[in-house]
């Protein structure tokens, strides 16, 4: 395929007086992961919530595999193939990881009015949601409840359920936030699995990870992306330094 | 434990009848059949209520709905002339039951369709509001009897059965409500009954699995619907008459009560709350005509000290010793 797999045009969401996109303008390309950096209130969930659909953009266009999905529903979004993770964890507590991410899949599937037999017991639910599970190194843990699980085990479920919907595009809101240095660097292997099979735009505060996955990396400072490049351009740029990576101290 | 707590409560029910004098005189299987008819309604709602998560405070409009219809067909089954110059009356209960739940689910299926576009309290008051639409237009309908209700001379016909006979529509009320817990039962297991828990949990999650709540929720809406038309259409049997008293607001306040002191989200726990709230307004009434002043009290000290309601307290105990 030629040209960008996703490109916002000109994007901008105020708040009030508030500006919290400025004119953005990205493309992501076919097979990269690109992350997506910015110091505290950039912005960056705000660009994400635009892309999924949650939030209405006021000015601009977002092109999805060349097609205009401005208008599109959050869900019309995730069946064209355009999934999120969420920053903070959007689970069904009472339900077991299994559950969770059999529903994703059963979701994909196509319609869920089907009202007589048990969906516990469809193996063409519970098969590939284990195989969701398993890729995220959960399979051990897929009949617990989400309510008993660990904090980095509801990120990786998160990953797991974005990954039942089939996705081609994925959109990963600080996946690392919260986990210890180990778990970060378990998450780091399972997205590197990933690359090149998926899209991905990553936002993520964990410079270590991001310079380890990124293709190219695009830097957000109040709404606007004041530099885009390959991670060795973005290390050296002086504008960035200034602005974000000297008070992170890479 | 789900399942043997639904047989025991079934198994118990169906043997009320058999001890006449165990439970106090024939007189009071009339009671006993209202609280199964009531349970139908309360298992209705628990659908959307407690497995859905939609707060609808208007679900007496369906149960209001279901008896007129029934009242309204005997009626015209009575005079003879056919309803709207087109439908003819009947006073049979295997036509008179299905038309109750086909016209309560078509006025849930309008109903739902404007409200289920809000959330959260405008979406309770909106379902109370039209509600009361309902209620109003029926006290001002003096055809059939406005604010008086409408008198059912005679049950309707099944077979060759007395249904005047209140442990023959006991029987019923009880089939009729084994149907519905079964359909339940089967519904909230189905890939249906998955979104439909997952709604209650995060609408949001729901959304961004790709899923588009609104149809979800307007066919569990009916769904519910229906079911109180059929509680409904069996009580204009049971009582013998309809009124606006159906409809009021105030019924489908006991609803929800009957439904969160049972237990919202259980299978069999509107069961036992409907049982329970229709119990004791019965006791207390039989011993003071303050009855509500102290019913108001008990209520709370359950739903404050029973999470889960009557259901949930009991499991936790049966989970506690044993197993």
């Amino acid at each position: 395929m030629t040209g960008p797999m996703l490109r916002l045009e000109g994007l901008v969401k105020r708040f009030g007086g508030l500006v919290a996109t400025d004119a953005l303008t990205l493309d992501v390309v076919p097979g990269e992961l690109h992350a997506l950096i910015g110091p505290n209130g950039a912005g960056k969930t705000t660009v994400i919530g635009q892309i999924a659909g949650e939030l209405r953009q006021d000015e601009g266009r977002i092109l999805f595999e060349g097609a205009e999905i401005t208008r599109l529903s959050t869900p019309q979004r995730v069946r064209r193939g355009l999934a999120r993770s969420f920053q903070i964890t959007q689970l069904l507590e009472d339900d077991t990881a299994l559950d969770n991410v059999a529903l994703a899949v059963q979701a994909g599937q196509g319609h869920g009015f089907r009202f007589f037999r048990d969906a516990r017991r469809d193996p063409r639910l519970a098969g590939p949601a284990m195989e969701h599970l398993a890729a995220v190194g959960m399979a051990g843990r897929a009949q617990v409840r989400v309510a008993d699980l660990s904090h980095g085990e509801h990120k990786q479920l998160e990953l797991a359920i974005a990954l039942a919907t089939g996705p081609r595009f994925l959109l990963l809101d600080e996946p690392m936030a919260g986990l210890g240095a180990s778990e970060s660097k378990a998450m780091t292997e399972i997205l590197r699995g990933l690359k090149g099979r998926i899209t991905m735009l990553l936002v993520e505060h964990d410079m270590e990870a991001v310079f380890a996955l990124a293709d190219r990396i695009s830097v957000l400072v109040y709404g606007r992306c004041i530099a885009s490049g390959p991670p060795a351009e973005i290390r050296e740029n002086a504008e960035v330094r200034a602005a974000y990576l000297a008070e992170e101290e890479v | 434990m789900g399942l043997v707590l639904a047989l025991l409560t079934f198994a118990a029910l169906a043997a009320i009848p058999l001890f006449p004098d165990l439970v106090g005189g024939p007189a009071t299987i009339t009671l006993f059949a209202r609280m199964i008819l009531y349970a139908i309604a309360a298992v209705s709602l628990n659908l959307i209520l407690g497995y859905g998560g939609l707060v609808s405070f208007g679900h007496a409009a369906y149960l209001g709905l279901g008896g007129y219809t029934v009242g309204i067909l005997y009626a015209h089954f009575i005079s003879g002339s056919p309803f709207l110059g087109l439908i003819p009356g009947t006073n049979q209960l295997l036509v008179t039951v299905p038309a109750a739940m086909l016209v309560s689910g078509l006025f849930a299926l309008a109903i739902g369709a404007l409200s289920l576009r809000t959330t959260g309290v405008q979406f309770i008051m909106i379902t109370l509001a039209f509600a009361q639409m309902v209620f109003f237009l029926f006290v001002s309908l003096k055809v059939y009897g406005g604010d008086d209700g409408l008198i059912v001379r005679r049950p309707n016909v099944l077979f060759d059965l007395n249904l005047r006979d209140t442990t023959t529509m006991y029987y019923i009320g009880l089939v009729a409500l084994a149907a519905y817990v079964w359909l339940v039962a089967r519904i909230v297991r189905s890939r249906f009954g998955r979104v439909l828990t997952g709604l209650r949990q995060n609408e949001r999650r729901m959304a961004a699995i790709g899923i588009s709540t609104y149809r979800y929720k307007l066919v569990a809406f009916v769904i519910a619907g229906m079911g109180a038309g059929l509680a409904g259409a069996l009580m204009a049997n049971l009582q013998r008459f309809v009124s606006p008293d159906m409809l009021a607001w105030t019924k489908s306040g006991e609803l929800m009560i009957m439904v969160i002191l049972g237990g919202a989200g259980s299978l069999i726990g509107p069961i036992w709350g409907a049982i329970a709230l229709v119990g004791m307004e019965t006791a207390l009434a039989g011993w003071t005509e303050h009855w509500q002043f102290w019913l108001g009290p008990i209520l709370i000290c359950i739903v404050l000290f029973a999470r889960g309601g009557l259901y949930g307290f009991v499991a936790s105990l049966l989970k506690r010793d044993g197993r």
